[in-house]
């Protein structure tokens, strides 16, 4: 990752380059630029209101920028109209910040909405048959262990289990870039971490390029430290040469401006006393 | 007093937007035909009882508040005819549209925006759905074929509620009822009493679909996007009623 517009690269996912976005209540985005590779890991610290869900949202075409411009895929998607738009962001998965599952669907047809909605636009992606779909939302809900939860309506679920659907919803079509918005956000410490767990699992057993929102240190420093291992199933230390470790990169934004971009190395040394605050607020 | 106009302006500019999107996408694919069974359902079958219920009654009002009238000029063999033309004419498609704008604009309104601050409707987006052509198009094809439907039904038992009146109270035989509500009718009011349920359909649901889907402010957001729904969707019922009858009158 580099905070350079001028040195994005062919394997570059998403960039932003100088982007602005106000609203009546001020800048949510303040001149933000970086470039994120493919394979990679972004971690987005800020309190709230200071911009970080916003850029998802920007980050996917959902808001439109006041200024600069959005490469999604190395594909400018700033002035894209809303229909050509539908078709990259189906290569890209969101998992809301409430997780904003469909109340009227089971959490079958939830996990398979994306599946299904590929194939009711018959879009440039290959259309998945019938009988795969299945397979494919019980393989992702298996994925987040909620594989006996096929007919329930997300109502019934507690917080925590909606988050995991949210993130089978989100992974089930496989995308290479998947973006959560505090995925951890008032859970309780464990299920918390379970959250992170399952995230580090998707980015390692797919190779997915991850954009995490998040205003806990400590989900940022499980990125950039563990990895899955498949054989156990559990997280275990990567070290700090590692390419998780030397792909995962931090941004702490206040009042939308990036206030600070690298490495942990680096976040753990800045002397700024508001990124001090999130580098304490570890347990 | 520049800016006092802009956000009402910009407000129309954008259901304007929306109305056009809507309309276009009943002819592009894909189409939620799931979506249409489902909401002719809520709206076209769940009305019915309502919708029975009142007609019947305001064509028996009307019967006894006519008759009334009538008998002053020993011309109460004519109820048949003023309950059909009332009906028909007016009473049986505003009566209908406002009943289903109190329902479903309300309820509309509250599920999209409920939708949109849960942030189900950017979800739709982002998984790759337009959520005019999944929430707005299906809630506009639907009302627009149930309403003219449901005022049908409340024609007829409204009539039926005016035959009750004649023939208890007013010793009118059930041929002759019959025979004067049915002569009455023209072409023009046929088709004035159909037209105008399909047009405040489509005003209905799209005042419905639009409040809800550009809800803001959490809950209460959604309580005020309901009350604004059904509050502006019934004055236009009214407005658009007089601007149609104009020009039906003058036909």
């Amino acid at each position: 990752m580099t905070a350079d517009p001028v040195a994005a690269t062919t394997k570059s996912v998403l960039r932003f380059e100088h982007v602005s976005l106000a609203f009546d209540g001020g800048p949510a985005l303040d001149d933000v630029s970086f470039d994120l590779e493919a394979g990679h890991t972004l971690i987005l610290f800020g309190a709230a209101g200071s911009g970080k869900s916003v850029l998802l949202k920007t980050a996917m075409g959902l808001l439109k920028p006041d200024r600069g411009q959005i490469f999604l895929f190395g594909e400018d998607i700033t002035g894209m109209p809303e229909e050509d738009l539908y078709e990259i962001r189906a290569k890209a998965g969101i998992l809301f910040q409430e997780s904003a599952l469909f109340d009227s669907l089971t959490v079958e047809d939830n996990v398979a909405y994306p599946l299904l909605n590929q194939r009711a636009r018959g879009g440039k992606r290959v259309a998945v048959a019938h009988d795969e779909v299945d397979r494919r939302v019980r393989e992702a809900l298996r994925f987040v262990e909620l594989e006996g939860t096929l007919e329930k309506f997300p109502s019934e679920l507690s917080g925590g289990m909606r988050r995991r659907v949210g993130i089978a919803r989100a992974t089930v079509t496989d995308p290479p870039l998947i973006l959560y918005d505090s995925p951890t956000a008032g859970l309780d410490p464990i299920t918390a971490n379970t959250i992170v767990a399952l995230i580090v699992k998707a980015r390692d057993m797919r190779n997915t390029t991850s954009v995490i929102v998040s205003h806990r240190y400590q989900d940022g420093h499980i990125m950039a430290n563990f990895r899955h291992n498949p054989e156990t199933g559990e997280l275990e230390p990567a070290t700090r040469d590692s390419r998780i470790h030397q792909g995962t990169a931090f941004m702490v934004f206040r009042e939308g401006q990036l206030l600070f971009t690298g490495t942990q190395e680096e976040l753990e040394h800045a002397t700024d006393p508001y990124i001090a605050k999130f580098r304490s607020a570890r347990s | 007093m520049l800016d006092a106009l802009k956000s009402p302006i910009l407000a129309f500019q954008d259901f304007i937007l929306l109305s056009v999107r809507a309309l276009t996408n009943i002819f592009r694919t894909p189409r939620y035909t799931d979506d249409i069974m489902l909401q002719a359902d809520s709206i076209g079958v769940g009305s019915l009882p309502i919708v029975i219920l009142t007609g019947f009654f305001s064509g028996a009002v009307m019967g006894l508040q006519m008759s009334r009238a009538l008998n002053q000029y020993g011309a109460t063999g004519q109820v048949g005819a003023i309950v059909s033309i009332t009906l028909v004419r007016e009473l049986g498609p505003v009566l209908t549209s406002l009943l289903v704008a109190g329902r479903n604009a309300s309820g509309i309104a509250s599920e999209l925006g409920s939708m949109k601050v849960t942030e189900q409707i950017d979800a739709m987006r982002a998984l790759g759905t337009d959520p005019t052509q999944k929430l707005v198009t299906p809630r506009l094809i639907a009302m627009a074929v149930t309403l003219p439907l449901l005022t049908i039904l409340s024609d007829f038992v409204g009539l039926c509620g005016g035959w009750v009146i004649a023939s208890s109270l007013l010793n009118q035989t059930s041929s002759e009822y019959w025979n004067t509500a049915y002569r009455i009718l023209e072409w023009n009011d046929l088709a004035q009493g159909l037209l105008k349920p399909f047009l405040f359909a489509i005003l209905i649901s799209l005042i419905g679909c639009f409040y809800g889907i550009r809800t803001s402010g959490g809950t209460q957001g959604v309580g005020r996007a309901t009350t604004q729904a059904v509050v502006v969707a019934s004055v236009w019922i009214f407005v658009l009623n007089f601007f149609i009858t104009q020009i039906f009158v003058n036909l």
